[in-house]
Protein backbone atom coordinates (compact mmCIF):
# COMPACT_ATOMS: atom_id res chain seq x y z
CA UNK A 1 0.00 0.00 0.00
CA UNK A 2 2.76 2.16 0.50
CA UNK A 3 3.83 2.25 -3.15
CA UNK A 4 0.47 3.53 -3.58
CA UNK A 5 0.95 5.88 -1.59
CA UNK A 6 4.23 6.63 -3.02
CA UNK A 7 3.27 6.98 -6.32
CA UNK A 8 -0.13 9.48 -5.58
CA UNK A 9 2.42 11.55 -3.68
CA UNK A 10 4.64 12.05 -6.80
CA UNK A 11 2.03 12.41 -9.03
CA UNK A 12 0.28 15.20 -7.24
CA UNK A 13 3.56 16.87 -6.90
CA UNK A 14 4.14 16.31 -10.79
CA UNK A 15 0.87 18.14 -11.25
CA UNK A 16 1.61 20.88 -8.97
CA UNK A 17 5.14 21.34 -10.30
CA UNK A 18 3.35 21.42 -13.97
CA UNK A 19 0.93 24.33 -12.77
CA UNK A 20 3.37 26.47 -11.19
CA UNK A 21 5.20 26.05 -14.28
CA UNK A 22 2.44 27.07 -16.51
CA UNK A 23 1.99 30.09 -13.94
CA UNK A 24 5.27 30.99 -14.46
CA UNK A 25 5.54 30.89 -18.24
CA UNK A 26 7.93 28.29 -18.18
CA UNK A 27 6.09 25.78 -20.30
CA UNK A 28 3.65 26.25 -22.78
CA UNK A 29 -0.22 25.15 -22.61
CA UNK A 30 0.19 23.01 -25.25
CA UNK A 31 2.46 20.87 -24.20
CA UNK A 32 1.07 21.25 -20.59
CA UNK A 33 -1.98 19.71 -21.64
CA UNK A 34 -0.14 16.31 -22.13
CA UNK A 35 1.57 16.28 -18.93
CA UNK A 36 -1.67 17.64 -16.79
CA UNK A 37 -3.66 14.65 -18.43
CA UNK A 38 -0.91 11.94 -17.46
CA UNK A 39 -0.90 12.97 -14.02
CA UNK A 40 -4.70 13.48 -13.76
CA UNK A 41 -4.68 9.61 -14.88
CA UNK A 42 -1.62 8.69 -12.21
CA UNK A 43 -3.71 10.30 -9.49
CA UNK A 44 -7.00 8.81 -10.33
CA UNK A 45 -4.85 5.18 -10.41
CA UNK A 46 -3.04 5.99 -7.23
CA UNK A 47 -6.61 6.53 -5.66
CA UNK A 48 -8.33 3.45 -7.14
CA UNK A 49 -5.68 1.13 -7.35
CA UNK A 50 -8.42 -1.63 -8.32
CA UNK A 51 -8.72 0.66 -11.94
CA UNK A 52 -5.70 -0.68 -12.66
CA UNK A 53 -6.10 -4.76 -12.19
CA UNK A 54 -8.83 -4.55 -13.48
CA UNK A 55 -7.81 -2.87 -16.44
CA UNK A 56 -4.89 -5.63 -16.50
CA UNK A 57 -7.21 -8.47 -16.61
CA UNK A 58 -9.87 -6.95 -19.45
CA UNK A 59 -6.46 -6.95 -21.74
CA UNK A 60 -5.03 -10.29 -20.32
CA UNK A 61 -2.29 -8.97 -18.89
CA UNK A 62 -1.24 -11.43 -15.84
CA UNK A 63 0.88 -8.69 -13.92
CA UNK A 64 -0.89 -5.34 -13.48
CA UNK A 65 2.13 -3.39 -13.57
CA UNK A 66 3.43 -4.83 -17.01
CA UNK A 67 0.45 -2.92 -18.31
CA UNK A 68 1.51 0.49 -16.47
CA UNK A 69 4.99 -0.53 -17.90
CA UNK A 70 3.79 -1.01 -20.92
CA UNK A 71 1.55 2.35 -21.53
CA UNK A 72 4.59 4.66 -20.11
CA UNK A 73 7.18 3.38 -22.47
CA UNK A 74 4.83 4.23 -25.40
CA UNK A 75 3.59 7.30 -23.84
CA UNK A 76 7.81 8.08 -23.53
CA UNK A 77 8.25 7.46 -26.82
CA UNK A 78 5.56 9.19 -28.25
CA UNK A 79 6.83 11.95 -26.42
CA UNK A 80 10.13 11.88 -27.76
CA UNK A 81 9.38 11.78 -31.28
CA UNK A 82 7.08 14.92 -31.18
CA UNK A 83 10.14 16.76 -29.14
CA UNK A 84 12.19 15.86 -32.26
CA UNK A 85 9.65 17.00 -34.62
CA UNK A 86 8.97 20.22 -32.86
CA UNK A 87 13.08 20.64 -33.08
CA UNK A 88 13.22 20.25 -36.46
CA UNK A 89 10.13 22.42 -36.88
CA UNK A 90 12.07 25.34 -34.65
CA UNK A 91 15.51 24.51 -36.55
CA UNK A 92 13.91 25.15 -40.02
CA UNK A 93 12.51 28.43 -38.16
CA UNK A 94 15.67 29.37 -37.42
CA UNK A 95 17.72 29.11 -40.67
CA UNK A 96 15.45 31.17 -42.40
CA UNK A 97 15.45 33.99 -39.80
CA UNK A 98 19.67 33.17 -40.00
CA UNK A 99 19.22 33.69 -43.93
CA UNK A 100 16.76 37.03 -43.32
CA UNK A 101 19.42 38.78 -40.71
CA UNK A 102 22.36 38.02 -43.60
CA UNK A 103 20.17 39.46 -46.08
CA UNK A 104 19.22 42.50 -44.18
CA UNK A 105 22.64 43.29 -42.49
CA UNK A 106 23.99 42.44 -46.58
CA UNK A 107 21.50 45.52 -47.63
CA UNK A 108 21.54 47.79 -44.33
CA UNK A 109 25.70 48.15 -44.51
CA UNK A 110 25.45 48.70 -48.51
CA UNK A 111 22.94 50.83 -47.82
CA UNK A 112 24.93 53.10 -44.98
CA UNK A 113 28.09 53.06 -47.61
CA UNK A 114 26.47 54.31 -50.61
CA UNK A 115 25.15 56.70 -47.93
CA UNK A 116 28.50 57.47 -47.20
CA UNK A 117 29.55 58.16 -50.11
CA UNK A 118 27.36 60.57 -51.26
CA UNK A 119 26.73 62.56 -48.21
CA UNK A 120 26.08 65.55 -50.28
CA UNK A 121 22.92 64.15 -51.82
CA UNK A 122 20.65 65.03 -48.98
CA UNK A 123 21.54 68.46 -46.56
CA UNK A 124 20.57 66.85 -43.59
CA UNK A 125 22.78 63.57 -43.94
CA UNK A 126 24.02 64.28 -40.05
CA UNK A 127 20.56 64.26 -38.76
CA UNK A 128 20.18 61.01 -36.55
CA UNK A 129 17.79 58.54 -38.69
CA UNK A 130 14.31 58.21 -37.51
CA UNK A 131 13.15 54.52 -36.81
CA UNK A 132 10.19 53.66 -38.91
CA UNK A 133 7.01 54.02 -36.77
CA UNK A 134 6.56 51.18 -34.93
CA UNK A 135 3.78 48.80 -35.98
CA UNK A 136 2.86 46.11 -33.32
CA UNK A 137 2.52 42.98 -34.58
CA UNK A 138 -0.38 40.86 -34.50
CA UNK A 139 -0.52 37.86 -32.14
CA UNK A 140 -0.57 35.29 -34.52
CA UNK A 141 -1.92 31.78 -33.24
CA UNK A 142 0.63 29.17 -35.06
CA UNK A 143 -0.61 26.13 -33.26
CA UNK A 144 -0.70 23.46 -36.10
CA UNK B 1 30.90 31.10 -52.71
CA UNK B 2 29.87 29.66 -49.91
CA UNK B 3 32.96 30.18 -47.10
CA UNK B 4 33.51 28.64 -43.42
CA UNK B 5 37.30 30.02 -41.52
CA UNK B 6 38.37 30.09 -45.46
CA UNK B 7 40.19 33.31 -44.42
CA UNK B 8 43.65 31.78 -46.08
CA UNK B 9 42.18 31.04 -49.19
CA UNK B 10 39.41 33.64 -49.93
CA UNK B 11 41.29 37.09 -50.70
CA UNK B 12 42.96 35.01 -53.60
CA UNK B 13 39.85 32.84 -54.98
CA UNK B 14 37.92 36.45 -54.84
CA UNK B 15 40.92 38.32 -56.98
CA UNK B 16 41.46 35.40 -59.31
CA UNK B 17 37.35 35.01 -60.41
CA UNK B 18 37.64 38.84 -60.58
CA UNK B 19 40.74 39.15 -62.64
CA UNK B 20 38.64 35.83 -64.80
CA UNK B 21 34.96 36.87 -65.31
CA UNK B 22 35.36 40.70 -63.97
CA UNK B 23 32.01 40.68 -65.34
CA UNK B 24 30.22 38.71 -62.60
CA UNK B 25 29.08 39.51 -59.16
CA UNK B 26 30.53 37.87 -56.02
CA UNK B 27 28.78 36.99 -53.41
CA UNK B 28 30.50 35.10 -50.49
CA UNK B 29 27.86 33.87 -47.65
CA UNK B 30 30.22 33.50 -44.56
CA UNK B 31 28.50 30.44 -43.05
CA UNK B 32 29.24 31.60 -38.72
CA UNK B 33 33.07 31.73 -39.32
CA UNK B 34 35.46 32.55 -36.62
CA UNK B 35 38.07 33.78 -38.11
CA UNK B 36 38.69 36.99 -40.69
CA UNK B 37 36.59 35.59 -43.79
CA UNK B 38 34.18 38.20 -43.69
CA UNK B 39 36.36 40.89 -43.92
CA UNK B 40 38.64 39.67 -45.72
CA UNK B 41 35.95 38.96 -48.60
CA UNK B 42 34.84 42.14 -48.63
CA UNK B 43 38.16 43.88 -48.77
CA UNK B 44 38.34 41.85 -51.91
CA UNK B 45 35.70 43.37 -53.59
CA UNK B 46 32.67 40.53 -52.85
CA UNK B 47 29.34 40.91 -51.14
CA UNK B 48 29.05 39.25 -48.08
CA UNK B 49 26.37 37.56 -46.47
CA UNK B 50 27.49 36.75 -42.93
CA UNK B 51 25.31 34.07 -40.93
CA UNK B 52 24.94 34.74 -37.08
CA UNK B 53 26.20 31.00 -36.84
CA UNK B 54 27.37 27.68 -38.53
CA UNK B 55 24.54 26.76 -41.24
CA UNK B 56 26.50 23.50 -42.99
CA UNK B 57 26.91 24.71 -46.88
CA UNK B 58 23.49 23.94 -47.75
CA UNK B 59 22.25 26.20 -45.58
CA UNK B 60 24.77 29.10 -46.75
CA UNK B 61 23.82 27.99 -50.30
CA UNK B 62 20.22 28.97 -49.80
CA UNK B 63 20.67 32.10 -48.53
CA UNK B 64 22.83 33.25 -51.21
CA UNK B 65 20.23 31.73 -53.55
CA UNK B 66 17.65 33.66 -51.63
CA UNK B 67 19.73 36.96 -51.82
CA UNK B 68 20.29 36.42 -55.37
CA UNK B 69 16.11 35.99 -56.52
CA UNK B 70 15.61 39.65 -53.99
CA UNK B 71 18.34 41.02 -56.27
CA UNK B 72 16.83 40.07 -59.39
CA UNK B 73 19.31 37.52 -60.40
CA UNK B 74 18.62 35.53 -62.94
CA UNK B 75 21.18 32.77 -63.40
CA UNK B 76 24.11 31.36 -59.86
CA UNK B 77 27.10 29.21 -60.06
CA UNK B 78 28.37 28.50 -56.74
CA UNK B 79 32.27 28.19 -56.46
CA UNK B 80 34.72 27.14 -53.78
CA UNK B 81 36.05 29.49 -51.63
CA UNK B 82 39.15 27.14 -51.39
CA UNK B 83 40.10 27.73 -54.38
CA UNK B 84 39.16 24.18 -56.20
CA UNK B 85 37.27 25.42 -59.02
CA UNK B 86 38.97 26.96 -62.24
CA UNK B 87 37.62 30.55 -62.36
CA UNK B 88 38.35 29.87 -66.43
CA UNK B 89 35.85 26.94 -66.04
CA UNK B 90 32.95 29.10 -65.25
CA UNK B 91 31.43 30.42 -67.84
CA UNK B 92 31.90 27.01 -69.32
CA UNK B 93 29.12 25.74 -66.52
CA UNK B 94 26.91 28.86 -66.89
CA UNK B 95 26.96 28.20 -70.86
CA UNK B 96 25.66 24.65 -69.61
CA UNK B 97 22.51 26.47 -68.35
CA UNK B 98 20.98 26.92 -72.33
CA UNK B 99 20.02 23.40 -72.10
CA UNK B 100 18.79 22.85 -68.71
CA UNK B 101 17.84 24.50 -65.44
CA UNK B 102 20.79 23.05 -63.34
CA UNK B 103 24.70 22.56 -64.77
CA UNK B 104 27.57 20.90 -62.64
CA UNK B 105 30.77 21.17 -63.37
CA UNK B 106 32.11 17.45 -63.17
CA UNK B 107 35.52 16.13 -62.10
CA UNK B 108 34.87 12.80 -63.76
CA UNK B 109 34.46 13.35 -67.20
CA UNK B 110 37.50 12.98 -69.35
CA UNK B 111 39.19 16.45 -68.29
CA UNK B 112 41.61 16.89 -65.33
CA UNK B 113 43.38 14.30 -63.27
CA UNK B 114 41.20 14.46 -59.77
CA UNK B 115 41.14 11.20 -58.58
CA UNK B 116 39.60 9.20 -55.60
CA UNK B 117 40.22 5.85 -54.37
CA UNK B 118 38.14 3.30 -52.46
CA UNK B 119 35.02 3.58 -51.26
CA UNK B 120 34.97 7.40 -51.67
CA UNK B 121 34.98 6.51 -55.64
CA UNK B 122 32.42 3.65 -55.29
CA UNK B 123 30.42 5.52 -53.36
CA UNK B 124 30.48 8.65 -56.29
CA UNK B 125 30.02 5.85 -58.51
CA UNK B 126 27.23 4.71 -57.63
CA UNK B 127 25.58 7.67 -56.53
CA UNK B 128 26.19 9.09 -59.98
CA UNK B 129 24.51 5.88 -61.38
CA UNK B 130 21.36 5.80 -59.61
CA UNK B 131 21.06 10.03 -60.21
CA UNK B 132 22.02 9.83 -64.16
CA UNK B 133 19.07 7.18 -63.89
CA UNK B 134 16.79 9.83 -62.31
CA UNK B 135 17.86 12.53 -64.25
CA UNK B 136 17.88 10.12 -67.72
CA UNK B 137 21.42 12.11 -68.48
CA UNK B 138 24.64 10.82 -68.83
CA UNK B 139 25.75 12.56 -64.36
CA UNK B 140 29.66 11.32 -63.23
CA UNK B 141 29.92 13.86 -60.54
CA UNK B 142 26.68 14.71 -58.55
CA UNK B 143 29.05 15.20 -55.62
CA UNK B 144 30.05 18.77 -57.16
CA UNK B 145 30.10 22.02 -55.57
CA UNK B 146 30.80 23.13 -58.87
CA UNK B 147 27.19 24.29 -60.26
CA UNK B 148 24.84 26.60 -61.41
CA UNK B 149 21.16 27.42 -61.35
CA UNK B 150 18.59 29.12 -63.58
CA UNK B 151 15.91 31.09 -61.82
CA UNK B 152 13.69 27.72 -62.45
CA UNK B 153 15.92 25.97 -60.15
CA UNK B 154 16.35 28.72 -57.85
CA UNK B 155 12.77 28.81 -56.81
CA UNK B 156 12.68 25.03 -56.52
CA UNK B 157 16.09 25.54 -54.23
CA UNK B 158 14.02 27.89 -51.86
CA UNK B 159 11.42 24.75 -51.63
CA UNK B 160 13.85 22.44 -50.82
CA UNK B 161 17.28 22.63 -49.85
CA UNK B 162 18.34 21.04 -46.85
CA UNK B 163 21.26 21.98 -44.79
CA UNK B 164 22.07 18.59 -43.62
CA UNK B 165 25.07 16.71 -44.39
CA UNK B 166 25.58 16.21 -48.83
CA UNK B 167 21.67 18.14 -48.57
CA UNK B 168 23.42 20.47 -51.02
CA UNK B 169 24.39 18.09 -53.26
CA UNK B 170 22.53 14.83 -53.52
CA UNK B 171 19.28 15.83 -51.82
CA UNK B 172 18.76 18.94 -53.40
CA UNK B 173 19.37 17.52 -57.28
CA UNK B 174 17.11 14.89 -56.71
CA UNK B 175 13.75 16.64 -55.54
CA UNK B 176 14.59 19.72 -58.31
CA UNK B 177 14.86 16.46 -60.86
CA UNK B 178 11.67 14.81 -59.56
CA UNK B 179 10.34 18.52 -59.35
CA UNK B 180 10.64 18.71 -63.15
CA UNK B 181 14.37 20.62 -63.23
CA UNK B 182 16.47 19.15 -66.18
CA UNK B 183 20.41 18.90 -65.19
CA UNK B 184 23.51 18.89 -67.72
CA UNK B 185 26.92 18.18 -66.71
CA UNK B 186 30.01 20.38 -68.19
CA UNK B 187 33.73 18.61 -67.49
CA UNK B 188 35.76 20.83 -65.31
CA UNK B 189 39.55 20.62 -63.70
CA UNK B 190 40.02 20.70 -60.58
CA UNK B 191 43.22 22.26 -58.99
CA UNK B 192 44.40 21.18 -56.19
CA UNK B 193 43.32 22.92 -52.63
CA UNK B 194 44.82 26.51 -52.21
CA UNK B 195 44.73 25.60 -47.94
CA UNK B 196 43.83 22.46 -46.12
CA UNK B 197 44.27 19.07 -46.14
CA UNK B 198 41.36 17.18 -47.99
CA UNK B 199 40.67 13.54 -45.97
CA UNK B 200 41.69 10.08 -47.10
CA UNK B 201 41.71 7.92 -44.46
CA UNK B 202 39.75 4.85 -45.57
CA UNK B 203 37.58 4.83 -42.37
CA UNK B 204 36.29 8.02 -43.75
CA UNK B 205 35.16 6.78 -46.71
CA UNK B 206 33.44 3.95 -45.47
CA UNK B 207 31.32 6.16 -43.56
CA UNK B 208 31.15 8.75 -46.74
CA UNK B 209 29.15 5.65 -48.45
CA UNK B 210 27.12 4.88 -46.04
CA UNK B 211 25.96 8.14 -45.15
CA UNK B 212 25.84 9.30 -48.29
CA UNK B 213 23.99 5.87 -49.86
CA UNK B 214 21.19 6.94 -46.86
CA UNK B 215 21.09 10.52 -48.05
CA UNK B 216 20.10 9.14 -51.65
CA UNK B 217 17.48 6.83 -50.06
CA UNK B 218 15.88 9.82 -48.22
CA UNK B 219 15.85 11.72 -51.20
CA UNK B 220 14.46 9.00 -53.80
CA UNK B 221 12.04 8.28 -50.91
CA UNK B 222 11.23 12.33 -50.57
CA UNK B 223 7.65 13.81 -52.59
CA UNK B 224 8.49 16.07 -55.62
CA UNK B 225 7.69 19.78 -54.67
CA UNK B 226 4.60 21.08 -54.82
CA UNK B 227 4.15 24.35 -56.83
CA UNK B 228 4.56 27.45 -54.20
CA UNK B 229 2.14 29.78 -54.31
CA UNK B 230 3.45 33.57 -55.98
CA UNK B 231 2.81 35.38 -53.19
CA UNK B 232 4.97 33.35 -51.07
CA UNK B 233 8.18 33.48 -53.20
CA UNK B 234 10.71 35.85 -52.41
CA UNK B 235 10.60 38.60 -55.35
CA UNK B 236 13.18 40.41 -56.97
CA UNK B 237 13.43 43.89 -54.95
CA UNK B 238 12.28 42.40 -51.76
CA UNK B 239 14.64 43.20 -48.77
CA UNK B 240 12.58 41.08 -46.53
CA UNK B 241 9.36 38.68 -46.10
CA UNK B 242 9.00 35.58 -46.19
CA UNK B 243 7.17 32.62 -47.38
CA UNK B 244 4.57 31.08 -44.89
CA UNK B 245 5.72 30.55 -41.87
CA UNK B 246 4.44 26.85 -40.99
CA UNK B 247 6.09 24.24 -42.39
Amino acid sequence: MSSVAFSLVISVVMVVVVLLMLRSGKLREKYAILWLVVGGLTIVLGLFPGLLDLAASLAGIKVPANLLFALSIVLLVGVGLHVSRELTVLEEESRTLAEEVAILRQSVESLRNSVAMAPSASHDANRPVHPAPQTIPKEVDRDH
Amino acid sequence: MPAWNEAEAIGDTIRQVNAVVPEHDILVVDDGSRDETARIAADAGAAVLRLPFNLGVGGAMRAGFKYALRNGYSRVIQVDADGQHDPHDIDRVLAGLAEADISIGARFAGRGTYDAKGPRRWAMVALAKVISAVARSKLTDVTSGFRAANQRALYQYMDHFPAEYLGDTIDSLVVAIKSGCRVVQVPVEMKARQAGTPSHSPWKATVYLARSGLVLCFALARPRSKPQSAASLPKSGDIAGERGATL
